[in-house]
């Protein structure tokens, strides 16, 4: 990727993944544990439609179009911040809540109380989902003996 | 030629709503949930998804129990539905080898980085029918969990190409050619070929992938290696000019090694025939592979002698979509097209006739 990414964009990259593999209803619940945030203005009501997704020929090779998936995206204002949700499905109260803490969490004063109160549960319970396929998985690798030669 | 034909109205609207009734059955039996067929027929939805070039597993077991499980039916729904919806754009390229595996296997190497990792497969089963599944309230089986999870392997094709004995594939980030914009044209590049062999009929690629084998293109494959697991997307929104993941999906790949006997620029090496579809599909992913590398005979200076290598005839028949409309078409009101060839035919038997006689004398 020839993109320049500073830091406050990795950081701002990393919660909108979590944010995107998360339920609507998984991201609410914990939002409503913190106090309520001020309401937020929508600058683009949330809309699906689709992105070409690519893969590479062999693999590493030239890209090419292996076929569309649904996306559903979001932009609101909260404050002074825009907040963008891409979210993949067609989930729109998702893809809204995605949008609204992308934008509280540009905020630093209220950053770290959202980072601790939403986005770490959700990271932390997506790793261990993605843990538990792969300990499923390691249990499927086949170890190889060699056949003893008996008379 | 079709003529609008009036009077079917009431014909029409009986026959729907008996289509509906059959499509219910028989309403003693619970109906089928939309989530239970996303979960409980998890290959199905796949081969929709595929074949509908469009991934949502929601609305391909919307598509499947909508279309009582005629799987092409459901892919054209899906089709159709697609066309109603904008495009936000083109993902980033998909890293395949940062998947993270359910399975992935080699027949080439048997110790390699990363294992053999069997997955939830098909294979080593005895194929007898199980009627414990026919009972009610089955206890639910889980898969046992190791102490370490696996990890990203290093692609086969890689450790090869390193060698020095496996073609690399040309790294060229030139725009492909989207079959969704532009009608096919040929020659098609290899971008093209592979966009429409990932939506192409499961069954077509089968038999084709098949006939390479028998002798009809001289292939000789191996496989590489088969990956099974999910891939994370990444999209560049126009107005954040940075890539961000919109999630994963489910995704097999195949790399299929092939040789390959050199030519004047190139030495003796293998090749790849490469297979990509969403979901887990094998049998697709490894039929595409082996089509994939029959229609590269072109531009490795093969010989194109078999239906596997002829780019038109594959690229032409592969879309059951497009095939469906245009066999299916047969069945639609002919009768004017039909009454001129009965016309015709009368004509031709009449001056026969008369002619018969005369040819007598």
């Amino acid at each position: 990727m020839d993109h320049m990414i500073t830091a406050d964009t990795e950081k701002r990259r990393r919660w909108m993944a979590v944010l995107a593999r998360a339920a609507a209803d998984e991201i609410a619940g914990l939002l409503a544990t913190l106090p309520p945030l001020p309401a937020h203005e929508r600058l683009r009501a949330p809309e699906t439609g689709l992105v070409m997704v690519r893969g590479r020929a062999g693999g590493d090779g030239a890209p090419f179009n292996l076929g569309e998936m649904t996306v559903t995206r979001c932009a609101v204002r909260l404050g002074d911040a825009v907040g963008h949700g891409y979210v993949a499905g067609r989930d729109k109260r998702q893809a809204e809540l995605a949008a609204l803490l992308d934008a509280a969490l540009q905020d630093p004063a209220r950053r770290d109380a959202l980072m601790e109160g939403v986005i770490a549960p959700l990271a932390t319970r997506q790793q261990a989902a993605r843990d538990a396929e792969a300990r499923k998985a390691a249990a499927t690798r086949v170890d190889f003996f060699a056949m003893q030669t008996t008379r | 030629m079709y003529v609008a034909v009036k009077g079917g109205e009431r014909a029409i609207s009986a026959a729907h709503a008996w289509l509906e009734e059959t499509r219910r059955g028989d309403a003693s039996v619970p109906e089928l949930a939309v989530a239970q067929i996303e979960q409980q027929m998890p290959l199905a939805v796949d081969r929709v998804m595929a074949e509908g070039s469009c991934h949502d597993r929601f609305l391909a077991a919307l598509a499947i129990k909508q279309a009582k499980g005629d799987l092409i039916e459901a892919a054209f729904l899906l089709r159709a539905y697609r066309t109603t919806l904008p495009r936000f754009g083109a993902s980033e390229p998909l890293e395949t080898a940062r998947m993270r595996l359910r399975r992935r296997i080699s027949a080439t190497y048997k110790d390699l980085p990363g294992g053999q990792v069997l997955g939830p497969t098909f294979d080593y089963t005895h194929r007898l029918l199980d009627f414990a599944l026919a009972a009610e309230g089955e206890e639910r089986a889980t898969g046992p969990e190791a102490s370490a999870p696996v990890g990203e392997a290093p692609r086969v094709t890689e450790l090869l190409a390193r060698e020095g004995l496996m073609q690399r594939e040309r790294d060229d980030e030139a725009e492909p050619g989207d079959l969704t914009r532009q009608p096919l044209a040929f020659p098609a590049e290899r971008p093209v070929r592979l966009q429409n062999l990932a939506r192409g009929d499961e069954g077509f690629l089968l038999a084709l992938g098949y006939s390479t084998q028998r002798g009809y293109g001289n292939a000789h494959p191996f496989v590489g290696e088969i990956r099974v697991g999910h891939v994370t997307v990444e999209f560049t929104p126009p107005e954040l000019g940075f890539p961000i993941e919109l999630g994963e999906i489910g995704i097999t790949e195949c790399q299929m090694v092939n040789q390959f006997k050199g030519s004047r620029t190139e030495p003796a090496q293998f090749t790849r025939g490469y297979g990509l579809v969403f979901g887990h599909g094998e049998r697709r992913a490894m039929a595409m592979a082996l089509v994939d590398r029959g229609l590269r005979a072109r531009e490795l200076g093969e010989d194109v002698t078999a239906p596997a290598q002829d780019e038109e005839f594959v690229l032409y028949h592969s879309d059951n979509i497009e095939a469906t409309g245009f066999v299916e078409h047969l069945k639609l009101p002919h009768y004017v097209d039909f009454q001129s060839e009965l016309e015709n035919l009368r004509t031709i038997r009449k001056s026969a006739e008369q002619a018969l006689p005369e040819a007598a004398e």
